[in-house]
């Protein structure tokens, strides 16, 4: 008999193989600092102390992490769909445009709580729309997603630098951005919830939009796991055959999982847009679209395994920062390599332990 | 400038940029041929460059720095295969992964060892690949129309250029001519049908996913010590997946990959001159469109509404002996 068809129990599956793999990366990482001449252990510490460490290091674990559970939940609506959207990334970016348009058109007249609501729609508008493309082109043309999608990126690059450069641009500034949004297109800050814990939020940008992530995470749930449409998305990821025979409709349920997906890829946006720099600018999604991927394999596309893994990646990018500064001879892009070898070692290679383990859990089971 | 000199000058521009391109694009043929997809072209054309400017840095040596870069885009393949074909793993996730550490592990390296912020230090004419002047070209430099296109855009390019042009027939004989080409264009289209014949679908794919990586590592080398004398971080920038682009424009076709490689060279090419010139009657055209043009032909080509591009049936999935 395979051991690919034993079924082990939840917390094998869910709690161990990630952990499992998550060491493997780390180990490796590990290795590659050693290699530089570093201490392993010392970069370790560093990196729970720059993020862990003091209540702006906190609030900056969060602030990342609130743009990875929206593009986190991105990637995850899409594979329970069984469609692999790379397109976060550029989706996201679009998205940045929608918030920033909302915030321009009302920071002057109304206060930021009614303007929040409208930017998460003309911020979640936009990422779906980006999202549209190519998801017609998948559903009813039959391109393949991931092609389409990455060449999105690409397009939607393009797009926002022209705007940025020759339409949005505040006239006589040098730099590619919009002008800056006033109290009324701002997201407030955190703070109390830190002063909660006595911890001092200092100069981090956490802001609201973590809770707008967090309600997000739980309308997934719902929505996947408690709803009509998310069994026939679960259905169509799980075979598109049997879906198919059961009669539900692929191209509708494909556009939908995507602009869902794109959706909530846009609405990452508020966090650094209307949450951070108050501007829109160049490249402000910085790869948390694809840290999305990364984040929705580790948490096994569920929402609290989204959460979690977004707060780790939180502090990965601010514990990464802290290392460099400290050990300058450790780039912040030691980041890039920790989070490809997730990738890999949870993505790609998900399955490696899992034939000893269940020799394991055989051995084990018998006595 | 006359009309005919800006010609030229696009045209030789156009080369030295297909060129990586070609390199690319071919690799991702051999390896979506065989039914495995390669987003990892990036990365391990970004490594390969990386090998490969700190190999010759090191030993003065182009050619060592193209067996570096060789050696480096093919562990890189074999990691791609070792998720994808033994552990059957997700082929698009793999590919992600290799770019993700690529772009990182390039830059910490460069920085630890140089202390340049992740550049390599400027190379020595001698280990470059440096311009070959071909017979005859400084003699005919005057001769109208034929001179300056012969002596300019033809002649005066490095041996790597010629190789890439010399891999276009090579590849397609390899595919279309030899027994193994033939069994590996099957194992992209019915794996189960090569099984059956007896020959291992596993070892096939490994091979293929290993010319890629050789493939690559030309690519990756050509960036960094035949166009730039250094590498510099993320020098790629995207090419990897222009690369991917042009292959799909191409319908995993040899020939036509080079040409679509030329096409989207050429749009770059154009991009470059365009900046900041005035066009009659449209004026300034933003260079962003020529940055997009190519990816949104590639979207309108997959859309079916030039031609259908159909990719290998077989690609993207594990295959699994038995059940």
């Amino acid at each position: 008999m395979s051991t690919a068809s034993v079924s082990l129990p939840n917390w094998i599956t869910y709690g161990l193989i990630p952990v499992l793999n998550l060491i493997v990366a780390f180990l490796i990482s590990g290795v590659v600092v050693w290699l530089i001449g570093e201490s392993p252990l010392g970069a370790l510490s560093l990196l729970i102390e720059g993020a862990l460490g003091s209540g702006e290091g906190i609030g900056f674990t969060l602030y990342y992490a609130t743009s990875f559970i929206f593009t986190g939940l991105s990637v995850a609506v899409a594979i329970h769909a069984g469609l692999f959207n790379i397109g976060s990334e550029g989706q996201a970016y679009l998205g940045g445009l929608g918030c920033a348009l909302v915030a321009l058109a009302l920071d002057r007249f109304v206060p930021w709580y009614v303007t929040m609501p409208v930017a998460v729609v003309g911020a979640g508008l936009f990422g779906a729309a980006w999202a549209s493309i190519p998801a017609f082109l998948q559903a009813k043309r039959g391109s393949h997603i991931v092609i389409t999608t990455i060449m999105f990126n690409y397009i939607g690059a393009a797009l926002m630098v022209y705007l940025l450069v020759h339409v949005l641009i505040v006239p006589g500034k040098m730099a590619p951005e919009t002008r800056t949004f006033l109290d009324g297109g701002q997201l407030p800050k955190l703070g109390w919830v830190m002063n909660l814990f006595g911890a001092k939020l200092g100069a981090a940008p956490f802001n609201v939009s973590f809770i707008i992530a967090l309600v997000a995470a739980y309308f997934v749930w719902l929505l996947v796991w408690r709803t009509k449409l998310g069994f026939e998305m679960r259905t169509l990821g799980a075979s598109p055959t049997a879906a198919s025979y059961a009669g539900i409709p692929y191209a509708r349920t494909v556009m939908i999982a995507m602009l869902l997906s794109g959706a909530l890829a846009g609405m990452m946006a508020l966090n650094p847009v209307m949450g951070s720099s108050a501007r829109l600018q160049v490249e402000f999604v910085g790869g948390a679209g694809f840290v999305g991927i990364a984040v929705s394999l580790m948490g096994r596309n569920h929402p609290v395994g989204i959460i979690f893994s977004a707060i780790l990646f939180g502090i990965l990018y601010q514990g990464g920062d802290w290392i460099s500064f400290e050990m300058p001879n450790i780039t912040r892009e030691m980041i890039l390599v920790i989070q490809g070898l997730v990738i890999l070692f949870a993505g790609a290679l998900e399955y490696m332990f899992r034939p000893a383990l269940v020799h394991v859990y055989q051995q084990f089971k018998v006595k | 400038m006359d009309y005919y000199d800006i010609l030229i000058n696009v045209l030789s521009s156009t080369i030295r940029l297909s060129i990586p391109l070609i390199f690319t694009a071919l690799a991702g043929l051999f390896s979506e041929r065989a039914g495995v997809f390669d987003i990892g072209l990036e990365g391990k054309m970004l490594g390969a460059a990386f090998a490969a400017a700190c190999v010759a840095y090191i030993t003065d040596s182009a050619w060592l720095g193209l067996v570096a870069g060789i050696l480096c885009s093919v562990s890189l393949s074999l990691v791609h295969g070792f998720a994808s074909i033994t552990n059957r793993g997700n082929q698009i996730i793999s590919g992600v992964a290799i770019n993700f550490f690529i772009a990182g592990i390039t830059i910490v390296l460069g920085q630890a060892w140089f202390g340049q912020g992740g550049r390599t230090p400027q190379l020595s004419p001698a280990s470059r690949f440096s311009p070959i002047t071909l017979p005859g070209a400084d003699a005919i430099r005057e001769v109208a129309i034929i001179g300056p296109l012969y002596s300019n855009v033809i002649s005066g390019n490095n041996i790597l250029t010629y190789l890439a042009f010399l891999a276009v027939p090579l590849s397609w004989w390899i595919l279309y001519r030899t027994r193994f080409g033939l069994r590996l264009r099957a194992v992209g289209e019915n794996p189960g049908a090569v099984d059956t014949a007896g020959i291992s679908v596993s070892w096939l794919r490994y091979r293929a996913v290993m010319c890629a990586g050789v493939l690559c590592g030309f690519s990756g080398t050509y960036l960094a010590i035949a166009q730039s004398a250094a590498f510099i971080k993320d020098m790629s920038a995207g090419k990897g997946y222009i690369a991917l682009a042009a292959l799909v424009f191409a319908k995993w076709k040899p020939v036509p990959v080079m040409f679509a490689c030329l096409l989207f060279g050429f749009l770059d090419a154009l991009a470059n001159f365009m900046q900041g010139k005035q066009v009659p009657l449209i004026g300034a055209v933003p260079v962003q469109i020529f940055q997009a043009l190519p990816y949104i032909l590639t979207c309108i080509l997959l859309a079916g509404f030039i031609g259908v591009a159909t990719p290998p049936k077989a690609g993207g999935v594990p295959y699994t002996k038995e059940r």
